[in-house]
């Protein structure tokens, strides 16, 4: 009692009512543990494994699955440079290149890069917020489901030889019915909608988890920088997805119901495609590394022993990022006519974009030099993120010069850069994660010996591929090309990225060979290898379902470290705390100053999830064949899930009474 | 970047310099910065150990990194501000006006006469007047398509409904091949065109040259073309009048056949005549069945066609 007391100053006046402390029923940690797991636990069998809500279960699910569209995507990437190694070569058909091109765009993008790091947050946020999971668990795992099938949707397409073949941006239009009348581009945009609906579901879900989820005293100036990454990344995505599924869902509509929304001929508009697309897609580029951004903000500064340089500054740039880039979009259509003074104001923004990046690069460089660092694997490939930031972010600011990227858009240049940001920002830091998290996650460390040749092999093997694209993109060759000829210079050059590419993936083959023999003999990792200062090293290797025995009272930013820091007297208590067992329950707190305020049911395992994406997956397969009855058949089931989910059940005892563990 | 023919290239390349000079240096000093910062981290450890240390302050590289990227970052775009002045306004008044529409996958090339009379159309083959900025018409009868020629200039869409107004001027006499830069389809890799410029003189000429109709000729390779070609296809001056194709009054006098695709040599006009859909899978034009003696006629009347 008197614990809390300390560390929750506003105990007297809000802390009333329904949150009365009361000794605890069963003083026992070991029964207390059962106890709890009884309560967290998954159903047995088949029952819980589609039914599990279980945020680190979802977490880990949502990383293999987009590490396997990953994969897809890598090797659909190396036959396409099997085809470009040598001028003339015809190894793939234009329409094969184009749909493998195409399809690699999507796939990276939408189906590896933001949903693996929906899987790391997931897995993370309440572990690093202190709380027993997400706040909408059910929520959480339709996310999953329906991201999982949209991801079938999509992919489905491919064996049948009609996967999307206008690019990842799919023009209109190139991708209206008159000049694409497969099915490809059908595809593309309900897929689109489709995983808009997870992604949407995804993040409203993070928002409120930030707002109610947290341990008490975890102010908004103590969040981890993956929280703010994820955080911004997710409000961003509220407001970006819908412009994409609108535009969309007029496509699909202008190629399958007779509407005129880009068709020139009826009125309509080409470039209202472009400018709905970019609305979305350059916040999106952003929500796609700002979260991994955060995950080197966080884990860096643990292999340098020392806390990140300019927490404030870093938290602040990462949403001044998301703010400015939602005014840049244009720079994507530089080339379009429009008027070069508008154009000029996005340029502008586009170069100002860059500060807040200086910020977290400096901030980064600053941590190691006032560190102590300690050469771990993780260390090795955080750090190549700055270095391949900085590449990737000069050859942006490049491309935001108005003037010159009329010469580099559309060329190999810009397939160099956005390779940079997102393999450079995105995969190098998820990579650098796992070697860092992986152990928390499964209770085994990873093989540092191994991990430095995957570090090298991915290392050269990236640069080697990726920094000649540079020069082809200078001396003229266009991207999207699937071949090109032996007398344009452009031969010597593309062999040395294809080899690049092999030895790039020869790195990724090794790594999933690291991670195979770590989760069988790995050695045991103890539940903070690394020394780390934040909540989840405070728990068990894996974690325990429940993830907290007792909630903890969080005193400073870094709750592990306190002692060393030295910050004051403050002190975080994570033996003694909240103890909630009187059923599935989690703390509520107030979204800016995190003083506890409610105690939340958590809701148990369920099938609805699952069974609503499922019946979407239908619901989307009908309209995709144009089969009515399927589609009324989907439509109709997932309106009875979602029936039976919101129907009216009991709600839980009024008042709760809170137990304290001391 | 290298071998520019004009002077909005010139400028473009010279900012291109610039800006990559930039980043070299900067990617050189960060890579530098952090090759220190590990050594230094790693010699910390070395004397420390590898306790959790204070906080050691450092908040001054932030403000001396962005303090430092803020002027550079304005300089550059000062000097992007006044390339882009100078590159997308011509320097002196355009004397001459090409329309260019793109179709999948070729170039319609229509230069706009003072009389209707005087205007003459040609496809994927652009000539130019050295040292005379000519106005550029872009537009698409499909998809959208992007003109460039890299060492002339600046990329410019070509929107089906809008007609975006640009430049070229090409100083130096040479021959520039372009290319569509944006993604039209199948066959975008290979929708290119070549550009010719040449002394004025020779470009009066070449006009000139341009504008006189063919006259009708009798032989097999004419007959056949009429029955088989000319509904698409126009030889100004023969009954030929077809306009789904391009324009091939004067197509011996074009480097290339199919928009970069083959040369325009014998061999090349057989091969395209005997295998269209193989060489260029999904060009608007179909397989012509011929056969062979037919094929031969016909390729050498549109190899006579100067
Ligand atoms: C082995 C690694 C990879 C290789 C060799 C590779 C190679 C390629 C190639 C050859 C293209 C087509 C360029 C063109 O024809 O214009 C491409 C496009 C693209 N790649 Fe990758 N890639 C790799 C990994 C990734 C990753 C990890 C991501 C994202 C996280 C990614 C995102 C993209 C995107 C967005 C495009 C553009 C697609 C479009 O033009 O619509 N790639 N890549
Ligand atoms: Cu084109």
């Amino acid at each position: 009692m008197s614990a809390i007391a300390d560390a929750a100053p506003g105990q007297g006046g809000r802390w009333t009512g329904p949150l009365d402390p009361k000794p605890p029923a069963s003083p026992n940690p070991a029964e207390v543990a059962e106890r709890l797991e009884n309560i967290w636990g998954d159903a047995p069998g088949l029952r819980g494994w589609f039914g599990t809500v279980d945020h680190k279960t979802i977490g880990v699910r949502y990383m293999i699955t987009s590490f396997v569209f990953l994969i897809l995507g890598g090797l659909e990437a190396l036959v396409m440079r099997i085809q470009l190694a040598q001028p003339n070569a015809t190894t793939l058909s234009p329409e094969q290149y184009n749909q493998l091109f195409s399809l690699h765009g999507v796939t990276m993008i939408f189906l590896y890069a933001m949903p693996v790091l929906s899987g790391f947050s997931n897995y993370l946020w309440p572990l690093m917020l202190g709380s027993r999971d997400m706040a909408f668990p059910r929520l959480n795992a339709l996310s999953y489901w329906l991201f999982l099938a949209a991801g079938i949707f999509l992919y489905a397409s491919f064996p049948l030889g009609a996967a999307p073949d206008g690019g990842w941006f799919g023009y209109v239009p190139n991708t209206a019915r008159e000049y694409s009348p497969g099915p490809n581009i059908d595809v593309y945009c309900l897929g689109l909608i489709f995983l808009g609906i997870s992604t949407t579901v995804g993040a409203a879900n993070f928002v409120v988890t930030l707002l109610r989820m947290r341990a008490p005293g975890m102010s908004v100036n103590r969040l981890p920088i993956i929280i703010w990454g994820t955080l911004t990344a997710s409000v961003a995505n509220l407001f970006a997805v819908p412009a994409v599924s609108l535009a969309c869902l007029m496509l699909w509509l202008d190629r399958n119901h007779g509407t005129h929304f880009y068709d020139i001929a009826g009125g309509g508009q080409p470039l209202l495609w472009q400018h709905l697309f970019w609305l979305f897609g350059h916040p999106w580029v952003y929500a796609i590394v700002l979260p991994a951004m955060g995950m080197v903000s966080d884990a860096l500064p643990v292999h340098c022993r020392r806390p990140l340089v300019g927490y404030t500054l870093v938290a602040t740039a990462t949403v001044a990022t998301m703010v400015v880039g939602f005014g840049v979009w244009l720079h994507h259509m530089f080339a379009t006519g429009l008027p070069v003074l508008a154009l000029s104001f996005f340029s502008a923004a586009s170069f100002v974009i860059a500060i807040p990046s200086a910020v977290s690069v400096f901030s980064w460089i600053a941590t190691i030099y006032t560190g102590r660092v300690r050469l771990t694997v993780p260390f090795l490939f955080f750090t190549s993120v700055i270095l391949l930031f900085v590449i990737g972010g000069v050859s942006g600011v490049m491309t935001a010069s108005l003037a010159f990227d009329w010469q580099l858009t559309d060329t190999y240049f810009i397939v160099a850069h956005l390779h940079y940001v997102l393999i450079g920002i995105n995969l190098f830091a998820v990579v650098g994660a796992i070697y860092h998290w992986l152990p928390k996650m499964s209770g085994r460390m990873m093989d540092e010996r191994l991990g430095r040749w995957v570090f090298g092999f991915m290392f050269i093997g990236f640069n080697l591929a990726f920094l000649p694209m540079h020069w082809l993109g200078l001396i003229g060759m266009p991207r999207r090309v699937w071949t090109y000829g032996a007398d344009m210079g452009f031969s010597a050059t593309n062999l040395v990225v294809s080899i690049g590419a092999f030895v790039f993936a020869t790195g990724i083959l090794l790594f999933l060979v690291n991670i195979a023999t770590a989760l069988r003999s790995g050695r045991p990792a103890g539940p903070d290898p690394w020394g780390g200062p934040t909540l989840e090293w405070a728990i068990p290797s894996p974690p325990p379902v429940y993830n907290f025995a007792i909630i903890p009272l969080v005193a400073t930013r870094h709750p592990l470290w306190e002692d060393q820091l030295d910050e004051g007297s403050e002190r975080s208590q994570l033996a003694s705390g909240f103890l909630l067992d009187n059923g599935k329950e989690t703390l509520g707190v107030t979204p800016l100053d995190g003083e506890p305020d409610v105690i939340l049911k958590m809701p148990g395992d369920s099938l609805l999830p699952f069974a609503f994406s499922v019946a979407a997956l239908v619901l989307f397969g009908g309209l995709l064949v144009g089969s009515a009855w399927i589609a009324v058949i989907g439509g109709a089931a997932a309106i009875i899930a979602l029936v039976v989910w919101f129907r009216p059940h009991p709600t839980p005892e009024a008042c709760e009474k809170v137990r304290i563990y001391d | 970047m290298t071998g520019t023919g004009g002077h909005a290239a010139d400028r473009l390349r010279e900012i291109g310099w610039g800006l990559s000079a930039v980043s070299v240096i900067v990617v050189v000093l960060i890579a530098g910065l952090i090759g220190l910062a590990i050594a230094r981290g790693r010699r910390r450890l070395a004397a420390e150990g590898d306790g959790v240390g204070r906080d050691f302050g450092g908040l001054s590289w932030i403000y001396w990194g962005v303090g430092l990227s803020f002027p550079v970052l304005i300089a550059l775009a000062v000097w992007t501000f006044i390339v882009t002045r100078a590159v997308a306004n011509p320097p002196s008044p355009t004397a001459l006006t090409v329309e260019i529409t793109a179709h999948r996958w070729w170039w319609e090339i229509r230069y706009r006469g003072e009389r209707a009379a005087d205007e003459i159309v040609t496809a994927n083959h652009l000539v130019l007047p050295v040292g005379i900025p000519v106005r550029l018409l872009l537009t698409s009868d499909d998809v959208i398509h992007d003109f460039w020629v890299p060492k002339l200039g600046p990329k410019m869409d070509m929107i089906p409904g809008k007609s975006n107004a640009t430049w070229l001027e090409a100083d130096r006499p040479g021959l520039y091949r372009g290319q569509c830069a944006e993604y039209c389809g199948l066959e975008h890799a290979r929708m290119a065109f070549t550009v010719t410029a040449v002394p004025v003189n020779d470009f009066r000429r070449w006009r000139r040259e341009q504008l006189q109709p063919q006259v009708p000729r009798v032989g097999r390779g004419a007959a056949v073309f009429t029955s088989a070609c000319s509904a698409c296809h126009t030889v100004r001056g023969t009954g030929a009048a077809g306009i789904l194709g391009p324009d091939l009054t004067h197509f011996a006098s074009r480097p290339t056949i199919a928009a970069g695709v083959l040369p325009n040599t014998v061999s090349g006009r057989l091969e395209w005549l005997g295998d269209t859909q193989g060489v260029k899978p999904g060009a608007a034009m179909p397989q012509v069945p011929l056969d062979e003696a037919d094929r031969g006629a016909v390729a050498q009347y549109i190899g006579s066609l100067r």
